[in-house]
């Protein structure tokens, strides 16, 4: 528990960081901005998951396993990610979403 | 003092990751997104959740951001600014997020949440122990699941950056 600082700020803080990282997801065209924007999504999660444990259930583990599942598959999903957009670059010459529509239709 | 901190930690986090899908310059996203994650480390160790905190600065601030910028420098040209987004796109989308935001604060500034007054921070060993364990509440069986999960993204990140282009015929 940090001193002085209420649930509600925390909760409030990564509020701001999780719709901050769905702007940059709605409005990015470039592949590896979206994927950046993910992972703020991901990273706000986490925090909550270990805020959510530290006030409210204190010597429980739950949150802070999530946390660090969370984070394994945060990394799993950005090593794949970044290996399918290299191979996007090689075929289409380009990362832009408006460019890469082979699979649209 | 720790409140302080706090503040001055979820500014800095704040204000980077508005820059980084902001910043029309990729590696300067890139680069933002670091400041982020690191404040994000730092807000685990004010938690005292000493072992995420480490986690977090060895597996997204080391190993991700590297990967980010090997791939920013493998396919795009330096200095060259993305595409800019139409102002009417970005309203839109901005209208959209504030509201949904909105809509979250009210939730969570209306919630009653039962605080709990005992501290108990996560040690390094209570991780270790119930990760490996058997019993109730154990959690070996995701553990297990994570680890499969992790030798096949590695199988597949290999296959996937290592296949050739086939020449398919153009239709």
């Amino acid at each position: 528990m940090i001193e002085g600082v209420s649930i509600q700020m925390i909760l409030t803080f990564t509020t701001l960081l999780f719709f901050i990282g769905l702007y940059g997801f709605v409005t990015r065209t470039n592949l590896i901005g979206m994927l950046m924007s993910v992972e703020l999504m991901l990273n706000s999660e986490a925090i909550n998951f270990v805020a959510i444990n530290m006030y409210l259930f204190p010597g429980k583990l739950e949150g802070g396993m999530f946390s660090l599942f969370i984070l394994a598959l945060a990394a799993a999903e950005t090593a794949l990610a970044l290996a399918i957009i290299l191979q996007v670059y090689k075929r289409t010459g380009s990362v832009d979403v408006k460019e890469v529509k082979e699979l649209k239709y | 003092m720790e409140r302080i901190l706090f503040y001055l930690l979820a500014g800095i986090a704040i204000a980077s990751a508005f820059m980084t899908v902001t910043t029309v310059k990729i590696y300067r996203a890139v680069l933002y997104l670091l400041f982020t994650l690191l404040s994000i480390a730092g807000i685990y160790f004010l938690m005292d959740y000493d072992f995420i905190g480490a986690v977090q600065l060895s597996v997204y601030a080391g190993g991700i951001m590297v990967l980010f910028i090997y791939t920013v420098m493998l396919t795009e040209k330096v200095g060259e600014s993305m595409r800019k987004i139409a102002l009417f796109r970005r309203l839109i989308a901005g209208i959209t997020v504030l509201s949904l935001m909105i809509l979250a604060l009210i939730a969570i500034w209306k919630f009653d949440f039962q605080v709990s007054t005992s501290t108990q921070p996560l040690t390094v060993e209570q991780v270790g122990k119930s990760m490996l364990s058997y019993d109730k509440g154990g959690f070996i069986l995701p553990f297990e699941v994570i680890s499969v999960l992790l030798l096949a993204v590695m199988i597949a990140a290999i296959v996937i950056a290592k296949s050739k282009i086939q020449k398919t015929k153009e239709s």
